[in-house]
């Protein structure tokens, strides 16, 4: 259970990082009218695309001890990157970034801009429009990318395969160590953690649904 | 028009060239061999001079001998086993999964410790006292549920009572071949690999120290014919061509021990 547990600490420590850092980032991309903008929806959305050893592969190398960002790392922190939990934490926040700002995107975009602009004409700034119309009316959108990057975290194998090093506690998720069960046929014990993770990713996903829905909903509609 | 001409002589003899490929191929016999990662390095050059004798092509599948093992219980389709270690070959043969007779053993490995070049401690002056330095802070060996190297190296750790001292520092690869790519990048500091794998080009910068043959038992290394290979015949041959034939040349030139006569393995008759 000590892997399961690592699992969801990750995984919430991930999906706060990554609210914070993705709600303003969601929020130039649907309010800019910039040309460029497409680029930066192209690099957010990669990790949907690239296989995970793409990104074990730079991390391992160009943040190993002889790549120069690395070397950087290794004078500024005394360790690299690999084998640590830190390091876990960097990974999942590239690999589930576009599971944060896809949602949260959406959810900014579909807010009626007349909202906002009678807001704007009755005076309010632009970060009291922000806080007071956009973000109440975007709650299931938040949630959604929370939730999502909560669980795609949870999921996560091949950097952490890449990276980690096995290490119990530290590096060893509930994906590797579910791996590790397999890999020495002790099928027992893969299928606890296995059926765990399943009705853990089966609960917070059926929870978003459902909120979604409007079967069971913790706030006001709208 | 000549230059027409040409391009279409050109790609009438490619294509020629073409089904004689997948003619001569198609007749020769294609095997599976699914081989220790401490293998990576050597059984490339095995297999094509094995290819250059027999005319068979022989395909590699490289994995920590236990999670070929897993694979092999669960009916992957390979024909032949080289395993790191006799206790894998041993159960597949009593689980019926590898055919008795064929076990043998064909190499020996060594256990060696590698630092990167450019590290500040002499393996070879101070050895274990290495692995105790502040600036190494992890040391990177295989996992010893799946791979008999980690299974060696915490044996020899524990005999030099060091393993729990040094059991913080420790980083799994998941084989053998991912532990020294740990120590090569520079990411763990030290590595205790295998000796095959240090005289690959890309560790050759580094510094050894061959780890006391008593310090941990024996790496027999076995290979078996599986029940379920189709080509049981140059199966067979290839083992033979590894432990009799230009293969023992190989395996000795890339650090592997060779037992005294190839003889099939006493342990498992």
């Amino acid at each position: 259970m000590e892997a399961l547990w690592l699992s969801v600490r990750l995984a919430v420590l991930v999906a706060a990082i990554l609210l914070v850092v993705a709600v303003p980032l969601a929020y130039w991309l649907a309010q800019t009218a910039w040309r460029g903008k497409f680029l930066v929806e192209s690099a957010i959305s990669l990790p949907l695309v690239l296989p995970p050893t793409v990104l074990g592969f730079y991390l391992l190398v160009a943040l190993g001890a002889n790549g120069w960002l690395g070397k950087l790392w290794l004078a500024w922190f005394g360790h690299t990157l690999a084998f640590t939990f830190t390091g876990l934490v960097v990974a999942s926040l590239f690999y589930s970034l576009p599971f944060a700002v896809q949602p949260l995107v959406l959810a900014f975009e579909s807010v009626d801009p007349r909202l906002l602009a009678a807001a704007a004409v009755l005076g309010a700034s632009r970060w009291r429009a922000f806080r007071q119309i956009l973000l109440p009316l975007s709650v299931p959108g938040i949630v959604t990318a929370a939730v999502l990057s909560f669980a795609h975290t949870l999921g996560e194998f091949g950097v952490v395969l890449m990276v980690g090093g096995n290490i119990p506690g530290v590096t060893r998720t509930v994906s590797i160590d579910i791996y590790d069960h397999v890999q020495s046929l002790d099928y027992a014990a893969a299928n606890r953690m296995a059926i765990a993770l399943l009705l853990i990713s089966f609960a917070v996903l059926s929870t978003i649904y459902a909120m979604n829905r409007r079967v069971w909903s913790p706030w006001p509609g709208r | 028009m000549p230059a027409r001409g040409c391009i279409f002589k050109c790609l009438q003899s490619l294509l020629l060239l073409l089904c004689v490929a997948i003619h001569l191929s198609a007749q020769k016999k294609q095997l599976r061999v699914a081989a220790a990662s401490d293998l990576q390095t050597v059984m490339p050059e095995i297999a094509a001079a094995f290819q250059a004798d027999s005319g068979h092509h022989a395909e590699l599948i490289f994995g920590s001998s236990g999670s070929l093992f897993a694979q092999i219980q669960n009916g992957a389709p390979f024909d032949l086993f080289f395993s790191a270690d006799s206790e894998f070959p041993a159960k597949l043969v009593q689980s019926g999964r590898a055919e008795p007779r064929s076990a043998v053993t064909y190499a020996v490995g060594t256990l060696v410790l590698w630092l990167p070049p450019g590290a500040n401690c002499d393996p070879q002056a101070e050895q274990w006292r290495c692995l105790l330095k502040p600036e190494i802070s992890r040391v990177a060996i295989a996992n010893p549920a799946q791979a008999p190297y980690g299974r060696a190296a915490v044996q020899a750790l524990q005999f030099a009572r060091l393993y729990e001292q040094v059991r913080p520092k420790l980083v799994y690869g998941e084989n053998i071949s991912q532990t020294a790519q740990f120590a090569q990048s520079g990411n763990a500091q030290a590595g205790l690999l295998s000796l095959s794998q240090v005289h690959s080009p890309s560790l050759q910068g580094g510094r050894r120290w061959e780890i006391p043959r008593d310090a941990y038992p024996a790496i027999e290394q076995v290979a078996v014919v599986l029940t379920s290979a189709r080509e049981k015949s140059a199966a067979q041959e290839f083992v033979q061509f590894v432990t009799r034939g230009r293969g023992r040349g190989l395996l000795e030139k890339s650090g592997f021990h060779l037992p005294d006569d190839a003889q099939p393995s006493t342990r498992h008759k």
